[in-house]
């Protein structure tokens, strides 16, 4: 078998992956990126470069994803679907694909409503699912969106995508996962998990199809830094479910930065160890990157495997 | 229909301001329906203008009309006098009446009073809402009915997306989520398989994308 990235053969071979996420800047220095690559390095088999997040301009993912391969970790491109049509999106790949970048993650994108361009058009030319179908049909059958031949040096990404199953309808959601994985994902990275309870309704119906058997599957957490973030999260974002339990104990707890770690740290063992069908956790430390080593080890995920592609 | 609201008095008086002689033309159209530009908004709008300049100092003199219909060129050609010794005409229809105002009446300066906003209905008197994307290529045989292309924040054709959330979009809690109503509705009617099938991206050519559109029916044509 050959594998397409390291992402891939950790994930392939049954190892308990570890993937995280570094937020380009809004800038055009590279330092702070490097700063957390080489932060990560060691402790993580894969990151996220994010794509504008929640629309707000920052350095593209794929330029950032240079300086993250320059540093030693296999970068994971967001491509969303809001900022590029068919053309861009195909030429991106090319680009990508041609600098190293081997992971490949296909989402709609944040409206940019929430961003800094309020005014801009959106694109949608092509929807998550079907730019997870065309990278899987440029990959597998030589061929770009319109049908037209890839004669030569096709992009071969390891395509990902996103899973919300804190998004209504939520009897919806393992469905549209089987949709996602029909049209060519190979693993799936789950919106941050706060409702533990919720989740694992989500497993069970994902277990119930078989489908942890076909994709893989890794939990999203996120370390909360005090309890502004949770009641943030939980009204201010719409997607998400923050149970008022977790917001009263970071309001309570002495030191809530450091609650917020152990009740990552917490969950983390909790899906390792209880929730079936999950093959990796993706630690979203949203602009608190520094905190991932530690999170790593505590959770007893440190050392991570070596893994070379020949 | 199409929905349009007038624009500020303000805005269209900047337009006119060296104007001494102006036309102003309703449409008994669209615009009379969701009442931004027919024959009562045509005369209230003139009179409005006239007070504002009479008060600065700077009188207007203002003709009005409202055509049947602006978006057919057979019903401008009637106010070819009325046309003839004003500075400027302002029309009260959507973009197309505009336009054909302008192809007439080559030598005047022709401006919107509307806003086109969007192909829609009304909810209740005084609120409308946007229905249709005119995407060229009706897809709501495979949505129960609802469209996903304008009223789905995203066009997403294979949703609903992550922001979906207590029925609402995730731009705004007073925007359905047109994936959640679509979810309801195959539901109801026991096709929720349909859903599982993967729409393939839009051919966008039948849609503005592909340059101004025209729709030809030689079976109608005449002569």
């Amino acid at each position: 078998m050959k594998y397409l990235s390291k992402l891939h053969k950790i994930l392939d071979s049954g190892e308990f992956a570890v993937t995280a996420e570094i937020g380009p800047p809004k800038h055009a220095s590279a330092h702070g990126i490097r700063h957390h690559a080489e932060m990560l390095k060691n402790h993580v088999d894969a990151t996220n470069i994010t794509d504008c997040q929640t629309a707000i301009v920052r350095i593209s993912s794929i330029a950032a994803g240079v300086h993250i391969l320059d540093c030693g970790i296999e970068p994971i491109i967001q491509m969303t679907c809001r900022d590029r049509n068919r053309i861009a999106m195909q030429a991106d790949a090319l680009g990508a694909y041609c600098l190293g970048m081997r992971n490949m993650l296909c989402l709609s994108g944040d409206h940019q409503k929430f961003g800094n361009h309020p005014t801009a058009k959106n694109v949608y030319d092509v929807d998550s699912m079907q730019l997870i179908y065309l990278m899987k049909r440029m990959r597998d059958e030589k061929q770009f969106f319109s049908g037209e031949a890839i004669k030569d040096h096709e992009p071969r990404f390891y395509i990902g995508a996103v899973a919300n199953p804190f998004a209504d309808p939520f009897e919806f959601r393992v469905d549209r996962l089987e949709k996602k994985v029909e049209a060519g994902a190979q693993y799936i990275q789950t919106q941050c998990i706060f409702d533990m309870e919720r989740f694992e309704r989500f497993m069970e119906m994902v277990r119930e199809r078989g489908l942890d058997q076909r994709v893989h599957i890794l939990a999203g957490v996120t370390p909360l830094k005090g309890w502004r973030a949770a009641k943030y999260l939980q009204t201010g974002v719409s997607g998400m479910i923050v149970p008022d339990s977790m917001v009263e104990r970071l309001k309570s707890a002495e030191d809530p930065k450091k609650e917020g770690v152990n009740i990552c740290i917490e969950q983390i063992k909790h899906i390792k160890e209880n929730v079936k069908g999950v093959h990796g956790v993706h630690i979203m430390a949203i602009a608190w990157e520094e905190v991932v080593p530690e999170i790593v080890e505590r959770s007893g995920l440190y050392p991570r495997p070596k893994a070379e592609l020949e | 229909m199409i929905i349009a609201q007038q624009k500020t008095i303000k805005d269209i008086a900047a337009m006119i301001s060296d104007c001494k002689k102006v036309l102003f033309v309703g449409c008994a159209g669209c615009v009379t329906v969701c009442l931004s530009g027919g024959e009562k908004e045509t005369e209230i709008l003139a009179s409005a203008l006239r007070m504002m300049r009479k008060l600065e100092g700077n009188p207007l003199e203002t003709v009005t009309y409202t055509a049947t219909r602006q978006c057919d060129p057979e019903y401008i050609p009637p106010m070819d006098e009325m046309a003839k010794d004003v500075d400027a005409i302002v029309s009260l229809a959507c973009g197309v009446g505009v336009q054909y105002l302008a192809e007439r009446f080559t030598d005047k300066w022709v401006v919107p009073a509307l806003d086109t906003k969007f192909i829609g209905g009304s909810v209740t008197h005084g609120i409308w809402e946007e229905k249709c994307g005119l995407c060229g290529e009706c897809i709501l045989h495979k949505t129960g009915g609802i469209c996903p292309i304008i009223r789905c924040s995203k066009s997403i054709l294979n949703g609903p997306c992550g922001g979906s959330q207590y029925g609402k979009c995730e731009i705004s809690k007073d925007v359905e989520c047109a994936w959640q109503l679509i979810y309801d509705r195959m539901k109801t009617l026991g096709k929720l398989d349909k859903l599982m099938e993967i729409q393939p991206p839009k051919d966008w050519t039948k849609s503005r994308d592909g340059g101004p559109r025209k729709a030809i029916r030689e079976d109608v044509m005449i002569g």
